[in-house]
């Protein structure tokens, strides 16, 4: 029952195809890169008609697993040159596994200026001309579409910096509340936007639940895996009430929390932006302090923030974003900063890359820093618009330090590093210089065992040790993000043991295999190997591997630290 | 001698979010956690002047100790 559908944009033709056989055992990430790697040209241009927009949902997706609501979207990015791959949760990844499509392939690139909607439903893809909602931010989009199919049908779009294809530009995917949430980073709406696709509309009608290959068992290692969610401090208790934010104050008194672009590691106004106040907030205006982005998310780190008036100001307001607007952008007022948050989400762009190139924008002189008001000026008449400013911007971080002659450029191929300085905290340095993803935390969260003394203690000033955590860290999230599932389980898979056997345990009760810990652990590195050998094919060699040089030249306080990890070292990384 | 003790997330709850305190010569982390009524499994990071500390760590005058619970994010 299992098929990939494959929409042809230059001749606008649909083909449903069955699995091949080496398709068969992977879902999420591994599928996505084996689908680019095997079918995009490595040196083609991102935003041609040979690059290939690729969405799977995991291997656990559709199933009653707990945190399995999330799905991954691949190509080669226009951002990074690299092979990219983006998770989001949303409603979308359940409804297309449930219809027994383990991927949907978007390739080619229609001649004319028409815009298209992609109807995904259970017998194919219906390929529609699209006028209503061109140029109309995310929310808006996904009203109308609501209105013309149904609340219950899945949307995955751009706002309308995916339709200038900026290289900041993300793909939006409807949440449970119709709210967004989005495969973030590597400019993957710029792809979408190549190929003229404002939106897919996914109809859930004639979906089934998944057939199990031992129901018992299943229900059996989900209980199990639940239960460890709930007893670990962090995905128990941390992340619901407080959210991802909790780390602004964490990571200000380790010394590593980037502020004014990278200048120093504190921030003086820490606790004003901090996920405490953000509580605060939330409870004294009446808003969500717990709230799940995607169904049976049980850990429910997102939130929904008002405004003063208690009015809906942005939902899944995230510690990378807070950090980049507060911090690097030095902006104090946390309900800006949400409002700034919710604008991000409109036009579809990355509240990562975006407000780090803003930091830069501000160094540069373009914007005062912490300038709020003139930030959302920018978003709303500039990048909306698609003017010469906007298009200067909406190139990313990368872009704008170059086009202002700056040498304190934070990003590692071309990428916006996000919300932890490497120099204090190296291992999190050596994820961001080796991930086959460009800059990008959540590859390899060194923070967990650097910080957060989740899954043992390595000393985040020092330099021993930290490849191989970095090394362990990303062959298990490629494994993970594999799944479906929601990578905040790593914070019990790192310290309960029958975390992770109860996920091996589900993939062998879903799908009637025998895997053991050993097999996840090599399908993990097998994805890394993948994704590796198309960067080298893209022109990605080993050169690109570090850090910006600034991090070796320039010492941080508090700890007066310097990136001085050997070059040799760092390329270790890949012996495996 | 005087310390500072910075307290974060749920430790902020019916105590306080930074107050400075006269300690005995020699107090330890420990000594600061029971004198907060902080069971020590509950607390998941230390840090004095920026480093991670452990609980037998012993103060010195103007140091600055914060206490988090087991948090995280990403
Ligand atoms: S823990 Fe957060 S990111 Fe993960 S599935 Fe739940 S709401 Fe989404």
């Amino acid at each position: 029952m299992h098929k990939i559908y494959r929409v042809n944009m230059t001749d606008l033709s649909v083909k449903v195809e069955p699995v091949p056989a080496e398709w068969a055992g992977l879902g999420g990430r591994a599928l996505t890169s084996t689908i680019v790697a095997a079918e995009v040209p490595p040196t083609c241009h991102p935003l041609g008609p040979n690059n290939k927009l690729v969405f799977a949902p995991g291997l656990l997706s559709g199933t009653a697993a707990s945190n399995a609501g999330r799905f991954s979207c691949g190509a080669k990015s226009p951002l990074t040159g690299g092979i990219k791959e983006s998770s989001a949760g949303g409603t979308s990844s359940r409804i297309i596994a449930r219809l027994g499509i383990k991927a949907i392939i978007v390739e080619g690139q229609p001649a004319g200026d028409a815009w298209y909607a992609l109807v995904v439903g259970k017998d194919g893809v219906e390929i529609r001309e699209e006028t209503e909602t061109l140029g109309l931010g995310t929310f808006a989009t996904v009203e109308k579409i609501n209105a013309r199919h149904g609340e219950d049908f899945g949307v995955i779009t751009l706002g309308p910096a995916g339709e200038h294809m900026m290289a900041i530009s993300n793909i939006s995917v409807k949440d449970p509340e119709s709210k967004i949430r989005s495969f973030g980073r590597g400019g993957l709406g710029a792809v979408m936007g190549s190929k003229r696709v404002k939106l897919l509309a996914i109809d859930p009608t004639g979906g089934a639940p998944l057939a199990l290959a031992d129901p018992a068992k299943f229900k059996e290692a989900n209980r199990t895996f639940t239960k460890t969610l709930a007893d670990h401090p962090v995905s128990g208790q941390g992340l619901k009430k407080y959210g991802t934010a909790v780390l602004v104050n964490v990571i200000n008194e380790a010394g590593g929390l980037p502020t004014k672009n990278f200048t120093t590691g504190q921030c003086d106004h820490h606790d004003q932006i901090s996920g405490e106040q953000m509580y605060d907030n939330i409870v004294a205006r009446e808003g969500e302090p717990s709230h799940p982005c995607s169904p049976a998310c049980q850990i429910q780190c997102s939130q929904v923030y008002n405004d003063k008036d208690g009015k809906y100001l942005t939902s899944g307001f995230e510690y990378e974003t807070i950090w980049a607007l507060g911090a690097d952008g030095m902006i104090k007022d946390l309900d800006v900063i949400a409002e700034i948050d919710n604008v991000m989400d409109d036009l579809g762009v990355d509240s990562i890359e975006t407000p780090v190139m803003f930091a830069v924008a501000m160094e540069a002189g373009l914007l005062p820093w912490g300038d709020g008001a003139r930030m959302l000026q920018l978003l709303r008449e500039d990048i909306a618009k698609a003017t010469p400013l906007g298009r200067l911007l909406g190139g990313g971080t990368g872009h704008v330090g170059r086009a202002y002659g700056l040498t304190r450029i934070p990003v590692v191929k071309n990428q916006a590093i996000p919300a932890y300085d490497p120099r204090p905290i190296k291992g999190i340095g050596v994820t961001y210089a080796t991930t086959t993803m460009g800059a990008d935390h959540t590859a390899g969260y060194a923070i967990a065992t650097n910080i957060l003394n989740v899954g043992g203690k390595v000393d985040p000033l020092k330099n021993d040790g930290q490849v191989e955590l970095s090394r362990n860290l990303q062959i298990a999230t490629a494994a993970v993000d594999s799944t479906g599932l929601c990578l905040f389980i790593a914070f019990p898979a790192l310290d309960i043991p029958a975390c992770l056997g109860s996920v091996v345990e589900m993939l062998n009760a879903r799908y009637g295999l025998a895997l053991t810990g050993d097999d996840v652990v090599a399908l993990g590195k097998n994805v890394l190997k993948i994704e590796h050998a198309f960067n080298l094919a893209a022109g990605l060699g080993p050169e690109t591997d570090r850090l910006p040089e600034f991090f070796e030249l320039e010492s941080i306080a508090p700890h007066d630290a310097k990136w001085d990890m050997d070059q040799k070292e760092l390329a270790t990384f890949w012996n495996f | 001698m005087l310390i500072t003790i910075k307290l974060f997330a749920t430790f902020r709850q019916d105590r306080f979010r930074v107050a400075e305190r006269d300690v005995a010569e020699g107090t330890t982390v420990a000594d600061v956690l029971r004198a907060l009524d902080i069971d020590e499994p509950e607390v998941g990071m230390l840090f004095v002047r920026g480093r991670h500390v452990e609980t037998d760590r012993v103060l010195v005058e103007g140091d600055a100790l914060a206490i988090f619970p087991l948090v995280g994010g990403g």
